[in-house]
């Protein structure tokens, strides 16, 4: 088994069905995603006594997420490729850097919301609050499911190594950890970009 | 301390009295029975099975006691309004608005849909000639979110109020606002746990069918059923997750204190909009899987090939993409733009079209066959019969001005449960029939399976048909009475008489359960229908064996077992050298999975939050335990495979 290559891991007919399996729930998160979006615009204008999009978000702490996030995406990249490479170790130290950036994106996140809810912006001043919270929150929670996911998946690639099991599991993360980054792009540019307007 | 308690309980309503009493005896019975006859192990043996044709049972045999529940509901709903300005028991006001809730939320989250999918679950793998579905684990999994989410919400009843906004729950009334008390968030947290379960299973099959199809069995070969399931299965996925989201909404709305719902400061109808997006493609969800299983009856008992199978793939295609088009004509009287309107009026006359096409294939199917009229039969026709007429009135509800008259009257009621009942119980009752001896062994009993159709159609008709003439005259829906010398008392009083018919064939169905597990002693073959088996399903034993085929069976055509028999073969040839065999662990995480999630809605529901993260901690632990597992499963030598199959031939 020792010698089998990744690819050949990954084109195994379990992992195939894994792979496929999840193309599938991201479509299911696409839908999701997409709902929230819809949800969002649709409340965007309806703001109530709260703040408008334009006064309340600061564009120059959104960028700072929006680099660690994207940076995320890159290190997850080429922890995908030392993966096919069958270098646990690269893998184990780029997937590592994945999580840590995914930390430091909550954390800003957390920030970012505490201070919004400091200036009296809570999620029941208006129906924008409302949605802008929700949509934001279902992202991060993701993140934040994703990091703790991959780290369970690197504890196990730390004891048993790059096999069949583990293999399509880091692959399968990895297109998780893309999709999520996606999606901080739509969010970006539709809420953060279009709110400054 | 025991007269805190009971001072308690008798303060209680007395049809909540009576639910606790019932409740509390038929858990003694189940308990003292178990132990009587030693059966715990066995249960348990049940509970962690990962085999699909168990969890397929288990599917049916949980949505039938949903079943039964609601079907109780309706019998109390039409008490009420047997005479005019009637007062039956504690039925009116709130409490008639949580029975009318949670009998329409009940029947269609917890009766059709699983009921639809314990019949995939037993027969999708057995037809494309797969020894079991892709992701076992997860496919009980599957069963036990869907278990949970319904416990949840029929316990709601007994415990803090049942949802009472309506089953679909419109917001603004469904916040906290206008209906504080648990009562209505029971509905997004039971059903978000139960809808979960079904995008699992969704995906599931999905897979199983793309990737587990025996050699040769092409896509254009595969029986109408498991093509129906198919399409139902990729619907699922993308209905139920705009569901998951409506549901999310409410969630925050009730517990958070968000205001987009909100009629002051927010949209209350985005609510409406996500509910029928889901809403609307829910109804193929669960007509789909039936026009399957009418298409494999149909042909079977009328020993003739399917007429015209690819425009009938073609057709559930069509319909299944039609059907994510046309939600809005739920909402014709909301006062939409005109031409949005119109789209929808006409998207929805255009899925006339390929249903029509369906209808006229089993029609031409039938004809010059040698018709035989058993139990799955029956049905077969008497959905024919019924999905007509209710596809009519559907055609009547598509059009626009008429609709603001039909609006949420009777005619609604009549309408929706002609094509539900009418599609999905009895494609079910079709499909249980059908299947039964290959799940049990048995055949049921055809003299009351014959005494279950004629009841239970009969009395539908009378139940329901009525309705539609309540409807013009006026009489909305969800109300708990109408007064005297409005002419309804008459038509209300028929349907009510129906509905206990409707009872009766249910009864039926149950003793006809009873005596054929109980006394029937015959154990059917492989193909118990007279060897007009066409499908793959009927060329193995009955029950099948853990691992369905010993050898992989070899499919040249669209129906192999058929065309078998007409080379004068008794089954099809099986290739391949018996293997080794590996089937999947049983394992209890599952089941306790579904209950941390039962215990975190619970938390969530009362806003107890250590008990909601306590049940979330468990999930994460059983999800966390279920990652580390080695998943090498259970290797069947091929030498006992072997013996096996050759006892099972002769």
């Amino acid at each position: 088994m020792e010698t089998m290559s990744t690819q050949m891991h990954l084109n195994h007919k379990q992992a195939q069905m894994n792979i496929l399996a999840f193309w599938f729930l991201i479509g299911a998160e696409v839908v999701v995603f997409g709902c929230l979006f819809g949800i969002y615009l649709a409340v965007k204008s309806l703001t109530g006594q709260g703040p408008t999009p334009n006064e309340l978000f600061k564009l120059n702490e959104i960028m700072l997420s929006t680099v660690v996030l994207l940076t995320s995406s890159f290190t997850c990249a080429i922890a995908v490729y030392f993966l096919n490479l069958s270098k646990k170790l690269l893998t184990l130290l780029f997937f590592l850097i994945t999580i840590l950036l995914g930390l430091a994106f909550i954390g800003l996140e957390i920030r970012e919301f505490t201070l919004y809810v400091e200036e009296g912006a809570k999620i029941s001043t208006s129906a924008f609050l409302g949605a802008f919270y929700l949509l934001l929150g279902t992202h991060g929670f993701h993140v934040l499911f994703g990091v703790i996911w991959i780290s369970l998946l690197l504890v196990q690639l730390w004891l048993k190594g790059i096999n069949q099991e583990t293999a399509p599991k880091l692959f399968i993360a990895s297109l998780y950890w893309h999709f999520i980054d996606v999606i901080w792009v739509i969010i970006f540019t539709i809420v953060y970009l279009i709110g400054k307007v | 301390m025991m007269n805190v308690i009971l001072d308690y309980l008798l303060s209680l309503p007395s049809d909540i009295i009576f639910a606790d009493i019932s409740f509390t005896i038929m858990l003694i019975a189940t308990v003292y029975f178990l132990t009587k006859y030693a059966k715990w192990k066995w249960l348990w043996s049940w509970i962690t099975s990962t085999d699909h044709k168990k969890i397929g049972i288990m599917y049916l045999f949980v949505s039938f006691l949903f079943f039964i529940r609601a079907g109780i509901e309706a019998l109390l709903i039409r008490m009420q309004l047997a005479f005019p300005n009637n007062e039956f028991w504690v039925f009116q006001g709130e409490r008639f608005n949580q029975l009318t809730s949670t009998h329409g939320t009940v029947m269609i989250f917890l009766v059709a849909t699983p009921l639809l999918i314990g019949l995939m679950n037993v027969i999708v793998p057995l037809q494309i000639g797969a020894r079991d579905v892709a992701f076992p684990f997860m496919n009980s999994l599957s069963l036990w979110l869907f278990i949970s989410g319904g416990i949840l919400i029929n316990a709601s009843f007994v415990a803090g109020g049942s949802p009472n906004a309506g089953w679909t729950t419109y917001a603004p009334l469904a916040s906290k606002e206008f209906t504080p008390g648990p009562g209505n968030s029971y509905y997004p947290i039971g059903l978000q746990v139960a809808g979960l379960g079904t995008i699992m299973g969704g995906i599931n099959f999905i897979v199983t069918i793309i990737k587990m199809r025996a050699p040769g069995m092409r896509f254009m070969r595969m029986p109408l059923s498991t093509w129906s399931m198919f399409i139902t299965s990729i619907l699922i996925v993308y209905a139920f997750s705009a569901l998951a989201v409506a549901l999310l909404l409410l969630t925050f709305e009730r517990l958070f204190g968000t205001v987009i719902l909100s009629a002051s400061e927010g949209n209350p109808l985005i609510w409406q909009h996500l509910f029928w997006i889901f809403g609307h493609p829910e109804v193929y969800i669960i007509a789909l899987p039936a026009f399957g299983i009418f298409s494999d009856v149909i042909s079977v008992f009328s020993k003739r090939k399917l007429f015209g199978y690819p425009s009938m793939v073609f057709a559930i295609i069509l319909i299944g993409f039609l059907g994510f088009m046309v939600w809005v004509h739920h909402m014709f009287t909301v006062g939409l733009n005109t031409n949005i309107t119109i789209f929808f009026a006409l998207t929805t006359m255009l899925i006339a079209v390929p249903t029509g096409i369906k209808i006229f294939n089993w029609l031409f199917t039938m004809r010059g066959g040698r018709i035989r009229f058993d139990t799955p039969m029956l049905y077969a026709l008497g959905f024919i019969f019924t999905f007509v007429i209710g596809g009519v009135t559907g055609v009547m509800l598509g059009t626009v001005p008429a609709d603001y008259q039909y609006h949420d009257s009777y005619f609604v009621v009549a309408h929706l449960h002609y094509v539900i009942i009418g599609a999905t119980i009895f494609g079910v009752f079709s499909g249980v029939y059908y299947w039964w001896p290959k799940m049990f062994g048995k055949k049921l009993n055809e003299t009351l399976g014959k005494w279950n159709f004629w009841t239970f159609g009969i009395g539908f008709h009378i139940t329901f048909f009525p309705m539609h003439v309540m409807g013009l005259m006026g009489m909305p829906r969800r109300v708990f009475t109408y007064p005297e010398g409005d002419g309804l008392g008459f038509l209300n009083f028929i349907s009510t008489c129906g509905a206990f018919m409707m009872g009766i064939g249910v009864l039926f169905f149950m003793i006809n359960i009873y005596i054929t597990t109980r006394y029937t002693k015959k154990r059917v073959l492989n193909d118990p229908w007279f060897s007009r088996g066409r499908t793959l399903e009927w060329t193995i034993p009955s029950p099948p064996p853990a691992y369905n085929f010993a050898r992989l069976p070899e499919v040249k055509s669209r129906e192999p077992l058929w065309d078998a028999y007409e080379r004068g073969n008794k089954n099809i040839n099986f290739i391949g050298e018996y293997e080794d065999i590996h089937l999947p662990n049983s394992t209890s995480l599952p089941f306790f999975m579904g209950i941390g999630f039962l215990i975190a809605s619970f938390g969530f529901v009362f806003e107890i939050w250590p008990v909601a993260l306590s049940g979330m901690l468990i999930v994460f632990l059983m999800m966390s335990i279920r990652s580390f597992q080695q998943k090498n499963g259970i290797h069947l030598p091929k030498e006992k495979v072997r013996v096996q199959d050759m006892r099972g031939e002769d």
